[in-house]
């Protein structure tokens, strides 16, 4: 678990030549992305530390999924560079996205078959050989609690239920970067707790880099890294504290309340200059 | 903006053994193959198509089509077997059309996410991909042979076995030209499209239903349309081949066009269209 004092890597500390062990998890530089007329991101940079629990906040429509999109190469980068513990996703995609587990917002998991079947397809996918998948695949469902039901449908699983498979499924090929986007939509006050708990544990316990969106403020921790996005813009990026201290606030709602309210501000200020 | 610093790689392999892309190809067609067991519709109303045609269509057709001796048949033969293959190739127009169009809208979006994932190459995914939706084509297709099989459509035993390569290269080259058509047309986006521009004129302009010399009796340019579409050459393959023939000129045609849509679709394809077309309102 990183604490405050750790040396910080995150974009508002400026580090000449960063060591192996420090290059990050995943940084994101400069990037921006538009759907014809409509610019979904803009200008974005951050950066997740390895074994850190970086918070994406944002409301509905702040451009996380686009930036998932992003950097899970479904959508190429039109400008900025994408990189994942130094590997280019535009090019060496290969490399980074051996790298990286990914749960998306929508279930994408395979109603029809088992649980055991869903990983092993996801198992194939990387070329990992269906001995070793097996045997992955049994170990991963025994630590999320769902070994017994291994040949069942995921159709007869609950909705908590069926996001611990993603996160198993995400997590087979080992990668030391995690990105789960609104994992805990839908789920119940346990589920949810029970998925961000899961979660932390695999940032302490075996040293991966998470990378959370969401727009739920309680679901963010004290010692958390923490990148505000809005409009498709950062308002603010680093230690929770910091954050909320730059932002002259005393907690995660009210530092967000006044980065977004000082944003439309300044952007309707912007306006109205432009149009003078 | 610190962050646009270029840090050196962590260690990691790179490039793949031909024994992953193996496995991940395997894993493709396996996991479509499930999916297909489990969808029982899907495969009874992908049956009940052609099984209309040979029942209904032909029986009536029957007595006013006469069909000359032409190769690869050796005698006289009935409508029914004459549109047999056809048929097959029917069966794996539809099927290359519909899984092309789920790839490339949202419909199974989904599965295109975690499929994309997959660090393999891009355009070896889409292959597989196509690869597993002709793999259930010619489940669907041989099917049909079996319950052809009771309406005296009986070609030689060896020549279930000799479709088989023709079956391949055919469904990939209708898939392929699904994939290229759903890319690149955006107005294609819906089946009832793609059936009224590219399912029926491909099928009816083909030698699917009547052989050539017949419709060259009643129009030279039909014949010629005819004489050029890709589906008619897959059509003739599966034809010859299903008599242990092989018609080199067709198999030529079908080898082409599939490397040529492959190549296009695989450029074309981008998974962003399925994201735009559902408005910001579906970005989050």
């Amino acid at each position: 678990m990183m604490t405050q004092n750790a040396p910080a890597l995150d974009a508002t500390s400026p580090t000449a030549q960063p060591a192996p062990d420090q290059i990050p998890a995943l940084s994101v530089a400069g990037v921006s992305h538009s759907y014809g007329a409509r610019k979904a991101l803009n200008d974005v940079s951050f950066a997740v530390r390895p074994a850190s629990f970086t918070a994406l906040l944002g409301l509905n429509g702040a451009g996380k999924s686009t930036l998932f999109s992003l950097i899970t190469r479904l959508f190429a980068v039109q400008s900025g560079q994408i990189n994942i513990f130094g590997h280019d996703i535009g090019r060496t995609p290969g490399e980074a996205l051996r790298l990286l587990g990914v749960v998306f917002q929508p279930r994408t998991v395979d109603l029809d078959l088992s649980l055991r079947q869903n990983l092993l397809y996801h198992a194939a996918l990387h070329g990992i050989a269906r001995r070793e998948a097996l045997t992955r695949s049994e170990e991963l469902l025994a630590r999320i609690g769902l070994a017994d039901r291994a040949g069942n449908k995921v159709r007869d699983l609950s909705g908590g239920q069926m996001r611990r498979l993603e996160i198993a499924r995400a997590l087979l090929h080992r990668p030391r970067l995690l990105l789960l986007d609104e994992a805990t939509v839908g789920l119940d006050v346990k589920a949810r707790a029970d998925i961000v708990g899961h979660v932390r544990q695999l940032v302490t316990e075996q040293g991966i880099g998470v990378l959370w969106a969401t727009h739920l403020f309680d679901e963010i921790a004290a010692t958390d890294d923490l990148v505000v996005l809005h409009q498709g813009r950062v308002l603010a990026r680093g230690l929770v504290p910091q954050v909320i201290a730059e932002a002259g606030a005393s907690d995660v709602n009210a530092a967000f309340a006044r980065l977004t309210t000082q944003a439309s501000q300044s952007s309707a200020s912007s306006l109205r200059s432009a149009e003078s | 903006m610190t962050v646009t610093t270029v840090h050196s790689p962590a260690p990691a392999r790179s490039g793949f053994s031909a024994g992953e892309y193996v496995t991940c190809l395997i894993g493709i067609v396996w996991r479509e193959g499930l999916r297909f067991l489990h969808q029982r519709e899907r495969f009874v109303s992908a049956l009940v198509r052609p099984l209309v045609w040979l029942f209904i269509f032909a029986a009536g057709f029957r007595q006013v089509l006469g069909i000359s001796i032409i190769p690869p048949y050796e005698t006289y033969i009935l409508y029914e077997v004459y549109i047999a293959p056809g048929l097959m190739a029917m069966i794996q127009l539809f099927n290359g059309m519909q899984s092309s169009l789920s790839m490339v809208y949202d419909r199974e979006m989904g599965n295109m996410r975690t499929l994309l994932v997959s660090p393999l190459p891009r355009g070896y995914l889409l292959f597989c991909k196509l690869l597993a939706g002709t793999a259930v084509s010619v489940l669907q297709v041989y099917a049909f042979l079996v319950i052809a099989w009771f309406w005296d459509i009986t070609p030689p035993p060896m020549g279930y076995l000799t479709v088989l390569p023709a079956l391949i290269l055919s469904g990939l080259m209708l898939g392929a030209l699904g994939m290229l058509i759903s890319s690149g047309i955006k107005q294609l986006e819906n089946f009832a499209g793609v059936m009224n521009f590219v399912i029926f004129p491909m099928f009816f302009a083909s030698s699917a239903l009547y052989p050539l010399w017949r419709v060259e009796e009643g129009s030279p340019w039909l014949a010629y349309l005819c004489e050029t579409n890709p589906f008619t050459h897959a059509v003739e393959l599966i034809r010859f081949a299903l008599y242990g023939k092989l018609n080199w000129v067709s198999l030529a045609v079908v080898g082409g066009c599939t490397a040529v849509f492959m190549i296009g679709a695989i450029l074309a394809y981008d998974p962003s269209r399925g994201f735009v077309r559902r408005g910001p309102g579906g970005e989050a």
